[in-house]
């Protein structure tokens, strides 16, 4: 098998002296969607700000396209093509939403997705393109929060509770995206607290408790108690 | 007439005000700090000027092709060896490093220059009017100053809104941490907005040398005039910057008509007015 694209490997991360993340071992490959999954509060945002370094890590312990990554700036790490859709969206409020999509592209310059064609992604940003970016509802934000990521052409794309707080049938609008995105070549990491979610759209699944990895494995080989056990800490004993 | 005549020349000596306050509202705007020394670096510029001519022997307005491009590269260094360092969630370190700035700027200028008064002779420029009625005149260089702050306001917001560097400047404006993500270095970004906010103050610089007296110690009061035109106006509107410098020159200019002592207090009176009535400014844009 090739290199991962993405890999881990006893990551730890803290927030001052508070220790948020325990020797997370972790790996993508090219193509594949991984999904990480977890409740509140058990590091699965903290993952991903240590992997595109926003939060300060430790030289060795993450590899990126087989370059160790860990300490560089997070603007280094989108040159290399690396790109985040983060929770909660931040668009920027002064910028229209085609300023927001080209934004994107202001540490690399993509060939492969181009206004043109995240338009053809999410046609109604066309219509929208000079409406203010936080103008939006909420899953139309997220598709130029997404097309942001895109417009840099990544190698990875990190998609951060990309369904939370919308409506289910919008939400199904910005999954139905993804295959498309794959076809263009990206490799996808999605953050979901929703499971089922989670499982339709990934090829693995890592479940992430008290900032450790509690289970990792392809959707179809795991049950709902393991699951469920992994998710939110119990025995199976103690589900009721 | 003498009360149109005093607000005409408010209104351009608006221009001045605005060419100080509109590097320190563009500092304001993308890093969220305050250049405590942004008003000696002002006479920093006038100093410069001064000698640009003293060693050219060239009319003072060619003192902006030296002292622009050298305001702007003294401000990247700056930003890059000093201020970056002091900025993060405490918004004290920059204070008092740029309060340092500003203590050790007069001194040198002091050291170097004495106390004595300074003006630069603009010539022709310095007489030159242009009658617009039997008893109002205009004088060329405020008017000069005056088009040069419309066109400065004017070229910034052009870069601002058709430019990608413009456009990240605003982004960071909105959120510092988020445009990290989008591949700018935020310590580049900075760099170039102080540079850019340098280069206004090397131009405000070269015109305070030409129209007023100045000394090293003037600097804290360009400041207030800066800020009051910024708070005036609105954080983070340029063009709001420019409104609010020209309600500061006209309040002083129908301070001197009424006693020649009130100049200055009417225009604070002015900005407490403001400050009373809308806190904000009269143009704000920017949330928080």
């Amino acid at each position: 098998m090739a290199d991962p694209v993405l890999e881990t490997k006893g990551l730890e991360a803290f927030y001052g002296d508070f220790q948020a993340l325990f020797g997370i071992d972790f790996s993508i490959h090219e193509g594949e969607t991984v999904a990480i999954i977890g409740s509140n509060g058990a590091g699965k945002s903290t993952f991903l700000r240590a992997i595109t370094g926003m939060l300060a890590t430790k030289g060795q312990d993450i590899s990126f396209l087989g370059e160790a990554v860990g300490g560089k700036s997070a603007h280094s790490l989108v040159k290399r093509g690396l790109a985040m859709v983060p929770e909660g969206r931040k668009l920027f409020p002064s910028l229209t939403v085609e300023e927001n999509l080209l934004i994107g592209g202001y540490g690399r310059k993509g060939v492969e997705w181009t206004l043109d064609s995240i338009y053809d992604l999410f046609p109604i940003l066309a219509e929208r393109r000079h409406h203010g970016g936080t103008d939006l509802s909420g899953g139309q934000q997220q598709m130029v929060a997404i097309g942001r990521a895109l417009i840099s052409d990544p190698k990875l794309l990190l998609c951060d509770e990309i369904s939370l707080g919308l409506a289910p049938i919008v939400i199904k609008d910005i999954y139905d995206a993804v295959p498309k995105i794959k076809s263009h070549g990206a490799t996808v990491v999605v953050v979901e607290q929703d499971v089922n979610q989670a499982m339709a759209v990934a090829d693995r699944v890592y479940c992430l408790q008290e900032g450790r990895v509690s289970l990792t494995g392809k959707p179809g080989e795991l049950t709902r108690d393991q699951i469920s056990a992994a998710y939110f800490g119990l025995e199976k004993e103690e589900i009721v | 007439m003498d009360w149109v005549n005093a607000i005409v020349q408010g209104i351009l000596l608006g221009g001045l005000y605005a060419l100080f306050a509109a590097g320190l509202s563009l500092m304001f705007g993308v890093m969220r700090f305050v250049n405590i020394a942004h008003g000696d670096f002002i006479v920093l510029g006038a100093y410069g000027a001064m000698v640009a001519v003293a060693v050219t022997g060239l009319h003072p307005l060619w003192a902006l092709v030296v002292v622009v491009p050298g305001m702007a590269a003294l401000g990247y260094v700056g930003q890059r060896v000093m201020l970056n360092r002091t900025l993060g969630d405490d918004i004290l370190p920059p204070l008092l490093v740029t309060f340092g700035f500003s203590v050790i700027i007069q001194n040198v200028l002091l050291e170097v220059f004495s106390a004595d008064s300074q003006k630069l002779q603009a010539g022709w420029l310095e007489t030159a009017s242009i009658k617009l009625a039997p008893s109002l005149n205009i004088g060329v260089m405020p008017l000069l100053i005056f088009v040069s702050a419309v066109a400065v306001i004017g070229g910034l917001q052009a870069f601002f809104y058709k430019s990608s560097l413009g456009r990240v400047l605003r982004a960071t404006s909105d959120d510092q941490d988020t445009v990290r993500l989008m591949g700018a270095n935020n310590a580049q970004i900075f760099a170039y907005a102080t540079a850019i906010a340098s280069a206004v103050v090397g131009i405000a610089g070269v015109y305070l040398a030409m129209r007023t007296n100045f000394d090293p110690s003037v600097g804290p009061v360009r400041l207030l005039f800066a800020f009051e035109a910024v708070i005036i106006g609105g954080l983070g509107n340029l063009w709001g910057t420019l409104a609010g410098g020209i309600i500061l020159g006209v309040s002083q200019a129908i301070g001197a008509q009424i006693d020649p002592g009130m100049q200055i207090l009417a225009g604070h009176i002015a900005f407490l007015v403001v400050l009373v009535v809308k806190p904000r400014g009269l143009f704000p844009k920017m949330k928080g």
